[in-house]
């Protein structure tokens, strides 16, 4: 469904992203992990055509995602790292203006946000400013806004950072129901727990480079079991993998 | 460019606007408090009012007709509200700055003017007292006193007592004075001529008191060169020019700065992520940004008309051409400070200070006309002199179309001049 090739990109000096390759299937989640400063959210920014790559390609269905307006963009959602909102517009006035970035209007940007807003939980909310929201509901309208759409894919760059478990658990309950409808998602966090419950294969990426590219039980087989012939947790692969030091 | 996203764009942006308060009354109300603030100093309103006279004290040591009659006619000058005070307190009156100028008639100066007047030689010295911060009052004081001090010293020489004796002094030094034989004749026989007018004086009663003077050999006739004939000068229309202006160019830089902050939150990905393109995304941020600041302008203006009686005197098309080549001289201008802007907070201080000095030198504050000769000329690479003179023109000055023409053209040279800046430098990779 959608596969990077061979994407670099540098930042004067410092190459952030060294001939990263992936591919996500359909209707599965791809867990990308990666210490501060790995390259990630750079790697996530060139899927969602935010930068330009060096080299190498983004291919969505086959064909390159290269442009502006390049139509493939349409089968892309983002779902930023930062609360991407207008605190001062109301919830629905917020996805009104994102969907009408993808040329949505009338009653169909009506039926989606409707659609959209109920999924996250938050139709009774639809009328009231963002900034009157909590951080979890912010993050769920987040997702929201990603959605809008109907994206056949979906980048998540650490949609939970600051939630509390409740809202985290209504976003890893939404995810899950975009999966079985079929959506394509990335997903990258902090949180190995949310990789472990969610993702059906993860890409570990230390300083720009894709070093692991496995499902979570051919990464645990990487690791020795644990005392008493338990499995390792993830945390305890990723920190086999990445490495102790501190990445400030 | 795609019409749906370019219109949500727009209707964002006015959204956030409103939804601001604090900004909306910056943007409407501050402009017409201060405009109207200025307006009521610089001109007065519909009806003709008296301009501020300039204070000044007079102190006369000499009390003699001349210095009697110079006091006399400067207090009934209009130009002045005088008052008498002894020499110490003018000093007080004017280094307290209640006073402009301070006037020092010293003993003796009767005699001294009336025996310069005819024979030359020492001439009395007349002290002005000054307040510094008032440079151009003290010109127009020494302007004026030169008449009245000429018109009362020639009417004491030539009709006065003082006059007589004047002449007589002269006659008998005329033999002692190095005048060549043939011109000391010649002087003699004016002389005597004056002293039969001065007996034919004394045989007409009532004479001597109309006796002649110097007196100013014209007079004037004043006529504001406004719109048209009995319009009057009305300045607030300047005023309100002038502070549109200004608050126009500062809601186009809030504006920009939104744009900063929308990067700062992570909104530029959001829209960067959409499939649409960079003209769009500028395009309708260019136009939100001109709605607004026209909107400024124009209710500034619909403002000064209901209350100030302003009128478009000009070319009404023009006018509104002038606003809106304004308006997106701002609207660029705005996404010139998104484009170059590292962070809200750096670019603010450098924003106002930017905007300051333009509409300084643009003479929304002060006219341009009292700046020195090079610096009006500098200012017409100032996009807000253009506008300020492009709305002047067709309000006050009452001037045609034809009026519009170079400043609209001008802003919008401006407006495309910024705008190709800032669409070069605007940064569209998100990391």
């Amino acid at each position: 469904m959608l596969e990077v090739r061979h994407l670099r990109k540098a930042f004067g000096s410092l190459v952030a992203v060294d001939d990263v390759s992936f591919a996500l299937e359909r209707g599965r989640l791809l867990g990308l992990l990666g210490p501060n400063g790995a390259g990630k959210t750079t790697t996530v920014s060139m899927m969602a055509g935010l930068l330009t790559p060096d080299r190498g390609d983004v291919l969505v269905a086959g064909q390159p995602l290269a442009g502006d307006t390049n139509p493939l963009k349409r089968s892309i959602g983002l779902v930023p790292q930062d609360l991407a909102l207008y605190d001062e517009l109301s919830a629905r006035d917020n996805l009104r203006f994102f969907g009408a970035l993808y040329d949505l209007s009338g009653a169909v940007l009506d039926t989606r946000i409707a659609s959209a807003l109920e999924l996250v939980e938050l139709a009774d909310r639809a009328r009231d400013r963002v900034k009157t929201f909590s951080g979890g509901m912010k993050r769920r309208l987040n997702l929201a806004a990603g959605l809008l759409h109907d994206p056949d894919i979906l980048l998540l760059d650490e949609p939970t950072v600051g939630v509390d478990p409740q809202s985290r658990n209504a976003i890893f309950e939404n995810l899950e129901q975009l999966k079985r409808r079929g959506k394509t998602l990335l997903y990258t966090t902090h949180y190995m727990e949310e990789v472990e419950r969610l993702a059906d294969r993860i890409v570990v990426i230390d300083r720009g480079k894709v070093i692991a590219d496995d499902t979570l039980d051919g990464l645990q087989a990487r690791v020795p079991a644990a005392v008493g012939g338990g499995r390792v947790t993830l945390e305890t692969v990723f920190l086999t993998l990445t490495g102790r030091s501190l990445r400030d | 460019m795609a019409i749906t996203p370019f219109a949500a764009m727009i209707r964002k942006d006015l959204q956030l606007f409103f939804s601001d308060r604090r900004a909306v009354v910056l943007t409407f109300a501050v402009p017409i408090a201060i405009a109207s603030f200025f307006g009521s100093i610089f001109s007065g309103a519909r009806t003709s009012r008296e301009a501020a006279k300039i204070p000044i004290v007079l102190v006369d040591h000499d009390e003699s007709a001349v210095s009697r009659g110079i006091v006399a006619a400067t207090a009934a000058d209009k130009t002045f509200t005088t008052r008498p005070a002894s020499e110490d307190e003018a000093r007080d009156l004017v280094r307290r700055g209640t006073a402009t100028v301070g006037v020092v008639i010293p003993k003796g100066f009767g005699d001294a003017a009336g025996r310069a007047f005819f024979a030359g030689g020492a001439k009395p010295e007349l002290q002005l007292l000054y307040d510094p911060s008032h440079g151009m009052e003290l010109s127009m004081v020494r302007g004026i006193l030169t008449q009245h001090v000429m018109e009362s010293v020639s009417r004491e020489v030539f009709g006065g007592p003082g006059g007589r004796k004047f002449v007589d002094e002269a006659l008998a030094s005329l033999d002692r004075s190095g005048t060549p034989p043939e011109l000391r004749q010649r002087l003699r026989d004016m002389l005597t001529a004056v002293q039969g007018f001065y007996s034919e004086q004394d045989k007409t009663p009532g004479a001597a008191a109309r006796g002649p003077a110097i007196t100013m050999p014209y007079s004037v006739r004043e006529e504001a060169m406004t719109a048209r004939t009995n319009v009057q000068y009305n300045g607030y229309a300047h005023s309100f020019a002038g502070m549109g202006i200004q608050f126009l160019l500062f809601a186009a830089a809030n504006l920009g700065m939104e744009v900063l902050l929308e990067r700062q939150r992570g909104l530029w990905k959001r829209l960067r992520s959409a499939p649409v393109s960079k003209l769009t995304l500028l395009g309708g941020k260019t136009a939100s940004i001109a709605i607004v600041a026209l909107m400024t302008l124009l209710v500034s203006f619909a403002f000064a008309m209901v209350v100030f009686g302003v009128r478009i005197q000009g070319s009404a098309i023009g006018f509104l051409a002038v606003s809106l080549s304004c308006a997106l001289m701002a609207a660029t201008f705005g996404l010139l400070i998104a484009a170059l802007g590292r962070t809200p907070a750096a670019t603010r201080g450098v924003t106002t200070f930017a905007i300051l000095i333009m509409v300084m030198l643009g003479g929304a504050w002060v006219p341009t006309f009292i700046f020195p000769a090079w610096l009006q000329q500098l200012t017409l690479i100032v996009p807000a002199r253009w506008a300020v003179d492009g709305l002047d023109a067709m309000t006050w000055r009452g001037i045609g179309l034809s009026g519009a023409v170079a400043p609209t053209l001008v802003l919008l040279g401006f407006a495309a001049l910024f705008g190709a800046i800032a669409a070069v430098r605007f940064r569209w990779e998100e990391a």
